[in-house]
């Protein structure tokens, strides 16, 4: 897979404590992602990606991810506060996003007071927010009714949905039901049937020129089987697009900056607004990863994504919460 | 002096060791305990054999939360947090394959079955 390595940043796992941390400074904030000529792509600062946005008539969308409100342990007392501090830069910036997207594990425990929190702080933006599960999300003892109850109006089967915005197509994925069990398996996540079939006939209609944007909690391809980072039947999901010229996937979970691009398809993982995770396999098992205090900020981030109609490909800018 | 603080030493050994022995004692239609510790994504021990009657509780020791569900959906518990717990009473003979619904590449499984089967 090919890591992420603008700003000089995530160098391939090699993993010593300083490379570890570099690469932990993917873990955080959010995304901005520019829509450019129907690629999608992540830009370098976010200043630059506004600039982009201006000259071109395009857009910018904004993406968090993670926030896992409730969480308080020792790798980040308060995931609430810095989800506060990721919302006040997005606020802040000088070209505001057109839209928000938040790509799961908006809550640790799937509690009402946690979900009530994560809603108030996102009240603070003035932009739509577009929300999917991740698995902490629907770890309720009713199989996510807490977060369908919320979030679950006006989409579709168990909330997936789709969208347009400035001729670019987004599709918002749900794979945090239908888990296989890791008894035989890898323990991978699941898309399942019902939902691809939908998605096929979502797509169907749609010109091979419309730029495709992705969203789903776990990553749509393998970034690390035996930590269950991964999605079983995503190869189906991808087949049906193909036939597109530019398919972007956007994901969480994993807390941290990871890249692959196969063809069309680009896949991107984002930080986290709570706490970083480790690389994978750099540790005995997955979970939040404690760094120092003064350095947490570093690691967590947001993503800015810029679309700007023309030829080049959409632009992440990727902001760590402490810059 | 001495030999007084090897009386109190010994006394509280024994009370230690009957403590310890008592969950075992196999006295008949008790309900016996047996526990699960969740521990760096792992169930452990991860097999568990129980008589019918037993009480199997689940504590997660790791800082992420987990979950226990059976894979059938016979038991399930919510998302346990740091220290929380989750109890199942186990009366029929069978094996019970579960996995954790957050991470689900953890399993583990009860197996119930008579003492002595």
């Amino acid at each position: 897979m090919a890591d992420h390595d603008e700003g000089g940043l995530g160098k391939k796992a090699s993993i010593n404590r300083r490379g570890l941390l570099k690469c932990m400074a993917w873990a955080g904030t959010g995304v901005l992602w520019s829509v450019s000529g129907g690629v999608p792509r992540s830009l370098g600062l976010l200043g630059e990606a506004a600039a982009a946005e201006q000259k071109s008539g395009g857009f910018t969308f904004l993406q968090i991810s993670d926030s896992h409100v409730g969480f308080d342990k020792p790798a980040n007392p308060n995931a609430l506060g810095t989800f506060q501090e990721a919302i006040a830069k997005i606020n802040a910036m000088p070209t505001p996003p057109a839209f928000i997207i938040h790509t799961g594990d908006i809550t640790h425990l799937s509690k009402d007071k946690e979900f009530d929190d994560a809603d108030q702080a996102m009240k603070a933006l003035k932009q739509k927010v577009y929300v999917i599960p991740g698995e902490h999300d629907v770890a309720d003892a009713d199989n996510g009714k807490a977060y369908l109850d919320r979030y679950g109006k006006g989409t579709k089967g168990k909330g997936w949905y789709s969208f347009d915005y400035g001729g670019a197509h987004f599709i918002a994925l749900i794979n945090v039901f239908n888990f296989e069990p890791g008894f035989k398996s890898a323990g991978l996540a699941k898309l399942g049937d019902e939902q691809l079939e939908w998605m096929e006939k979502d797509v169907k209609g749609l010109s091979a020129s419309a730029p495709i944007v992705v969203l789903a909690h776990l990553p749509l391809w393998t970034v690390y089987q035996e930590w269950g980072w991964g999605t079983e039947d995503a190869p189906r999901a991808l087949g049906y697009l193909k036939r597109f010229g530019s398919v972007t996937v956007l994901n969480g979970h994993i807390h941290q900056i990871q890249q692959k691009v196969e063809g069309n398809l680009s896949f991107h993982t984002a930080r986290s607004t709570a706490f970083p995770q480790p690389a994978p396999g750099s540790a005995p098992a997955p979970g939040p990863m404690k760094v120092p205090a003064e350095e947490l900020h570093s690691v967590l981030g947001v993503r800015t994504v810029n679309y700007v109609p023309g030829k080049s490909p959409l632009a992440l800018v990727e902001t760590p919460l402490g810059a | 002096m001495m030999p007084k603080t090897a009386l109190l030493l010994g006394a509280l050994g024994a009370t230690a060791a009957l403590v310890a022995i008592v969950p075992q004692a196999p006295s008949a239609g008790a309900v016996n305990p047996a526990a699960i510790q969740i521990d760096n994504f792992h169930y452990s021990p991860a097999m568990l054999v129980v008589a019918p009657g037993t009480t199997v509780t689940w504590t997660n020791d790791d800082d992420s939360p987990h979950s226990v569900r059976e894979k059938d959906g016979k038991f399930k518990s919510a998302a346990l947090d740091t220290d929380d717990k989750f109890s199942q009473t186990f009366t029929a003979p069978g094996e019970y394959e579960y996995f954790c619904s957050i991470h689900p590449y953890m399993t583990g499984k009860i197996v119930v079955k008579p003492a002595g089967s």
